[in-house]
């Protein structure tokens, strides 16, 4: 598998999920420049987390105009794979691959905790071996927003990736960190090759980081 | 000519900061404040023959980058 990792100014989960890559997929990932312009070929674009432009404007909008942004879109229209994780998620959303806005927490404080989620949908390149998972979030503004219209727009066509929910697999207002409605967590594009999400996969991806459960998402893109 | 540009929260979209904001206000002795919606405020200076060129271009400008439509509505003031 040939993937790639985008580099911002301001990444900071870059080496985290390149790890990660290597370790589950098997692919050592070439990490790309945000300057560059060109992705030729990928089996996967990861996308990572930070805090790209310190956020400038709103978080992603800076990063979303990048040269390479370009390209990663004409990949993600053409069928490959593109995971954006907690920045790389804020930055899918600007640049209009996906849909919805990611805002302040509602508590309005960053949170840094580990959180359970569960698959929505499981017919997907991501989900097939998801399961209710722990991972951590490490974010200030994940309190996912679409407004009614969209909201029955993704619920129908089965867009939403991951709920956050308690260890039963309950999904309800107490297991629901930052405010987004309907609990959502994770969101796809319409075909189902663009995945967003807050939680952290990368860093919850071998027993040394005290919990392994991400590494289904890694293992899903492999089946 | 200078633009001003006017960035609020969408009124359908909740706005704890606002709500923050307004609790601070009352804990002060504001008790008729009622409703604080907070947002951001851009002022740019662009080269342009006409007032209507430049609103068109900075409504282009909010489409494209300065707001996020999904949860915000904007509003652009030239001064020539």
């Amino acid at each position: 598998m040939k993937t790639h990792v985008i580099v911002f100014p301001g990444s900071n989960c870059d080496r985290d999920v390149a790890v990660a890559i290597q370790n589950i997929i098997g692919s050592s990932p070439e990490m790309v420049w945000h300057k560059d312009s060109t992705i030729n070929q990928s089996d996967l674009i990861v996308v990572p987390g930070g805090f790209s432009y310190g956020d400038y404007l709103r978080c992603g909008a800076m990063a979303s105009t990048s040269p390479i942004m370009k390209s990663v879109i004409e990949n993600a229209n053409k069928g490959v794979p593109v995971m954006g994780i907690c920045n790389g998620f804020q930055i899918l959303i600007e640049s209009g691959l996906l849909q919805g806005a990611l805002m302040r927490n509602s508590s309005l404080s960053f949170i840094c905790r580990d959180i359970i989620i569960k698959p929505t949908n499981t017919k997907t390149m991501f989900t097939n071996k998801s399961t209710i998972s722990k991972m951590p979030i490490a974010h200030n503004e994940g309190n996912y927003f679409a407004n009614s219209n969209q909201i029955k727009e993704i619920e129908d066509n089965d867009q939403i990736a991951f709920q956050y929910c308690d260890e039963n697999g309950d999904i309800n207002s107490h297991s629901n960190p930052n405010g987004s409605i309907n609990n959502i967590a994770g969101v796809f594009n319409k075909s189902k090759n663009v995945l967003g999400m807050m939680p952290h996969p990368e860093r919850a991806a071998e027993s040394i980081h005290g919990c392994d459960d991400g590494r289904n998402i890694f293992e899903s893109l492999l089946s | 000519m200078l633009a001003k540009i006017h960035i609020t929260l969408k009124k359908d979209v909740l706005d704890p900061q606002g709500s923050v904001i307004a609790n601070s206000l009352k804990s002060l002795g504001f008790d008729n404040v009622n409703d604080v919606r907070q947002g951001k405020f851009i002022e740019l200076e662009i080269n342009s023959n006409s007032k209507e060129e430049a609103e068109k271009q900075c409504n282009d400008m909010c489409e494209k980058l300065l707001a996020n439509l999904v949860i915000e509505d904007y509003s652009v003031e030239i001064e020539s």
